[in-house]
């Protein structure tokens, strides 16, 4: 395969690129490789496109074929991991059919909750599932949900709420006269607030981290080593009155940005690597590893659960960005997952993690010193890997269960726990 | 521990210290909770005290107390030198720190005229309380500090420095007696690299060490389990002197927090607690210039940086109490420096109104928080982290911001820093200085701070384990040698002291503890 090296480089070097964002960290990284811009309906080798692009390349109106050597950076149908109320019921179903299987996976506590795979706090869909969810308020009436829209993201439109009343507007009732089906638009999730976070100086943050999938069917993805925790600039204050200051309750950047206690110099950014100092240093190592093992495992869960329904196409890779809220009992909650993560850099070191990431992305994506070539089989070698790990492959996996080498599969899930239980390989 | 070869002065010393510490009422106690116990026989009442006392483990309690007072007290020699030599045998040191004294206290003072605010006033009630309400969240709204700069920063320190001469010693102008290219003037005996590599032999490439045989790519069961286990056993022994032998070569992260409290001698109890209440009330009641400095320090530092602005409201809980504490002021009679007086308005000069100011005699500079920054990565209880900082304040870093003789002041730190990288990497330093920059002037900076806020902070507490462990600073040359070791090649291109100044500007890729390894025994 290397004998012709010459050749393959002077065709990489005309590697055409086309991309919807202007971003900096994206061009830099197509510049230093010496790639050629073209638009977007020339004929690219790379495209790193935004979403609504996405939904017309594959929309069957347009019949854009796409050849062996043209990679894209969504999956056609990503919406079912990337919208929150996708995701969720994605995840409900999985669990469901884990169930009926008999999965020992899918076993559950006295209380009816699933030991292993309780991890996106409790979330109904409002207005379809408005009664579901009024029952169960009446349950526990003194607890805060958090509405969010479907649609949107970086924090727009979400409110807390600890009284029925707020949701006047999303019951059955009002919509009674109306029968049109309510798109994704005005269609929200309620999810049960974390309101135990875990809290570090006094305050509350989120995990932001990067994960890469190459493909579904088999399952192969990565996980980012430079994620980041945010903070919120303001102190944690659970109590009701506070409940519409989202400085205190929403860690996003783009949120907090806007107060005045932001700090341009760090962003109320602090990576993973200080974050898991801290944890081993005052908590002990035993529940830091456990804590960051359950994250892998919660964001490998995540994916299969929509690798059945996401349409495997061989030209796409994606890259998300997964927020995950840790409680104060170390427990690792999915909150959402993100198509198109941001790529602006709000500091110097965020800039530098984030052209990182593109690069290392690319390098798994298109090998270096390879042409771009959809049929390859997606193992990509170990110095090409950057500050990726891989979180798990599955045909990896399976390979090495047939050659009876469970060691070797366990470089993506080591040692055992609860006899069921893979535990993911711990990452620092 | 073999003979003792103290003297008796110092074990006089030594027992008077005990004597009124609290340990000893406590061991009276506990003695007599032993004599009072049925088991024991009247014709063997003090064999049976002391094994009682010993099973107990106030045995180890004791011995703990005594490692503790042999680590901070210096052995006396004989005959016992008047106590400004312990503070400072050199006269023209003495002198100079006076002076330098005299410099800050003079621009605090023309603060406090320029800008009309007193060094110290009570609160208000209302006050009071408000600040009380938001104990654990100072840095939201903190005092105007737009008007406020801090009193030095450790570049003015090093001009200060550089000024030292010994009267007695003529550095001559004609070339050949004392060739040395560095800039510090004063002639002390420092430790040669092979002294060095004797005092560090445990970290010698061949010994696996924290920092290094830990990393994710090694397999924990080569060295990481093996080693979180003998920390364990160490610790369950709770002896400093054995903490401190296995912390040389390195600790394990969720170790250290403990292991450093062993070594430092801090077992917290109700009294502890209620003094540091009560260094709260003191700050409440009554607010200090130095608590603007303070202030306007973590918001220069920490609070801009990304590894430490997390815990900027502990900063303000550990360094205002700090500057009110009085137990502080022990550490003065080894420290050359004196506290700064200040007298009731009116009163200059007479006696009985003399106070101490700041009361803990300590007036921070710029970058001062960064001391306390790294130890909140260990210790998420106020309490806890405010001792330990105290601790190794007053048992290492006075050291790197006053002027001494001492081996391990900063005029000796600096000297042993120019002194290693002449002998060990002449062509580098002879390039640097002849391009108009002086290694030192940039390595300065790391020194006074060790290395907090430069190296990211899980090596900067692999490095201060070495510290602690070895009971010295002279880590801290070593560490900055290797660091223009390291990176010779850029440097060696460099035609400007901006140019080098970059090359050495951001260390917080580094990996300390390989380095100093390099530098110390790959020769």
């Amino acid at each position: 395969m290397y004998q012709n090296q010459g050749l393959t480089s002077s065709r990489m070097a005309r590697l055409k690129y086309a991309t919807d964002m202007d971003k900096s960290v994206l061009m830099n990284n197509f510049e230093t490789r010496g790639w050629v811009p073209v638009s977007p309906d020339d004929d690219w080798n790379f495209y790193w496109a935004n979403v609504q692009s996405i939904r017309n390349i594959f929309s069957v109106d347009c019949g854009y074929r796409l050849t062996d050597d043209q990679v894209i950076n969504h999956f056609p149908n990503h919406v079912e991991l990337t919208r929150k109320d996708l995701m969720v019921k994605n995840i409900k179903r999985y669990r469901k059919d884990l169930d009926k299987e008999g999965s020992l996976l899918a076993e559950k506590d006295e209380n009816g909750r699933y030991i292993h795979l309780d991890f996106i706090p409790q979330t109904f869909m409002l207005p379809a599932d408005y009664n579901l969810f009024v029952e169960e308020f009446r349950k526990n009436p003194n607890t805060t949900w958090i509405m969010k829209p479907c649609g949107k993201a970086r924090g727009i439109g979400i409110f807390l709420v600890n009284k029925l009343s707020q949701l006047k507007k999303w019951s059955r009732d009002s919509k009674t006269n109306n029968f049109t089906p309510p798109t994704s638009k005005d269609t929200y999730v309620i999810s049960k607030y974390i309101d135990n976070p875990l809290l570090i100086g006094g305050k509350k943050f989120d995990l932001r981290l990067y994960v890469l999938v190459t493909s579904f069917r088999p399952l192969k993805c990565y996980l980012f080593r430079l994620g980041f925790a945010r903070f919120c600039t303001v102190k944690y204050n659970a109590s009701i009155n506070e409940l519409d200051n989202m400085f205190v309750h929403l860690t996003n950047v783009s949120i907090q940005k806007q107060g005045d206690d932001y700090n341009a110099v760090h962003g109320g950014k602090w990576t993973v690597q200080n974050l898991r100092l801290f944890l081993e240093s005052t908590r002990g190592k035993e529940v830091t590893d456990k804590l960051f093992d359950e994250i892998q495992w919660e964001i490998v869960h995540s994916l299969k659960a929509v690798s059945g329904i996401i349409s495997n196409d061989r030209h796409c890779f994606e890259c998300y960005g997964y927020d995950i809220i840790i409680d104060d009992n170390l427990k690792p909650w999915l909150i959402e997952v993100n198509a198109s993560p941001s790529l602006t850099s709000t500091t110097s070191s965020d800039r530098i993690m984030k052209y990182k990431l593109i690069n290392d992305v690319i390098n798994i994506v298109i090998p270096p010193g390879q042409p771009p070539d959809v049929r390859w089989n997606r193992v990509p070698a170990k110095e090409h890997l950057g500050n990726f790990d891989v979180l798990y492959d599955e045909e990896l996996a399976q390979q090495d269960m047939v050659s009876g080498d469970p060691k070797k599969a366990g470089t993506m899930f080591r040692g055992k726990r609860d006899g069921s239980r893979p535990s993911p390989a711990t990452w620092k | 521990m073999g003979e003792s070869n103290l003297s008796k002065s110092y074990m006089q010393s030594l027992i008077e210290d005990l004597r009124t510490s609290k340990l000893y009422t406590d061991l009276q106690n506990a003695a007599q909770a032993e004599i009072s116990k049925p088991t024991i026989r009247l014709s063997e009442i003090k064999k049976g005290v002391q094994t009682g006392l010993t099973n107990s483990g106030w045995d180890r309690k004791l011995r703990n107390a005594i490692f503790n007072f042999l680590q901070t007290h210096p052995k006396v020699p004989y005959p016992v030198p008047p106590p400004e030599h312990v503070k400072e045998p050199l006269q023209f040191l003495r002198k100079a720190q006076l002076q330098w004294e005299k410099r800050i206290l003079k621009s605090l003072n023309s603060m406090c005229t320029e800008l009309n605010i007193p060094l110290a006033r009570r609160r208000p009630d209302k006050e009071q309380k408000e600040m009380l309400q938001k104990w654990t969240e100072l840095g939201i709204e903190g005092p105007d500090l737009s008007q406020i700069r801090p009193v030095y920063a450790p570049k003015d320190f090093l001009e200060v420095i550089l000024g030292l001469q010994n009267p007695n010693y003529r550095t001559s102008d004609t070339a050949g007696f004392f060739a040395m290219w560095g800039i510090v003037q004063v002639p002390l005996k420092v430790k040669s690299i092979d002294e060095l590599r004797l005092q560090y032999s445990d970290m010698a490439i061949n010994q696996c060490q924290s920092g290094i045989d830990d990393f994710v790519d090694i397999p924990q069961e080569l060295f990481d389990m093996e080693r979180v286990k003998l920390g364990r056993k160490v610790i369950a022994a709770n002896h400093g002197p054995i903490a401190q032998e296995f912390s040389k070569k390195g600790c394990p992260t969720s170790l250290r927090e403990h292991l450093w409290r062993q070594i430092l001698c801090i077992e917290l109890d109700e009294v502890d607690v209620l003094y540091y209440e009560q260094l709260k009330v003191n700050v409440l009641q009554h607010d200090l210039l130095v608590d603007s400095l303070l202030y306007k320090d973590v918001k220069l530092t920490a609070t801009n940086d990304d590894q430490y602005f997390v815990f900027e409201d502990f900063l303000y809980q550990v360094l205002l109490p700090f500057s009110r504490d009085t137990h502080v002021l022990k550490h003065f009679s080894q420290n050359s420096a004196t506290p700064p007086r200040s007298y009731i308005r009116g009163k200059l000069g007479v006696d009985e109104f003399m106070v101490l100011y700041p009361p803990n005699g300590v007036i921070p500079f710029h970058g001062f928080a960064m001391y306390v920054a790294p130890l909140c990565y260990l210790y998420k209880e106020t309490i806890t982290l405010y001792y330990v900082f105290r601790e190794i304040y007053i048992r290492f870093f006075y050291r790197l911001h006053s002027i001494s003789s001492h081996p391990q002041g900063i005029v000796a730190l600096s000297l042993l820093f120019e002194n290693l990288l002449q002998t060990h990497e002449p062509e580098l330093f002879f390039h640097l200085k002849s391009v108009g920059c002086q290694p030192l002037k940039v390595a300065f900076k790391w020194l006074v701070r060790a290395f907090s806020g430069y190296l990211s902070s899980d090596q900067v507490l692999l490095l201060w384990d070495r510290v602690l462990a070895y009971n010295s600073l002279e880590i801290l040359p070593v560490l900055a040698v290797a660091i223009f070791s390291f990176r010779k090649t850029n440097l060696m291109k460099v035609q400007s002291y901006n140019a080098a100044e970059a090359v050495l500007a951001d260390l917080t890729t580094l990996q300390v503890i390989p380095l100093i390894q390099l530098s110390l025994f790959s020769k």
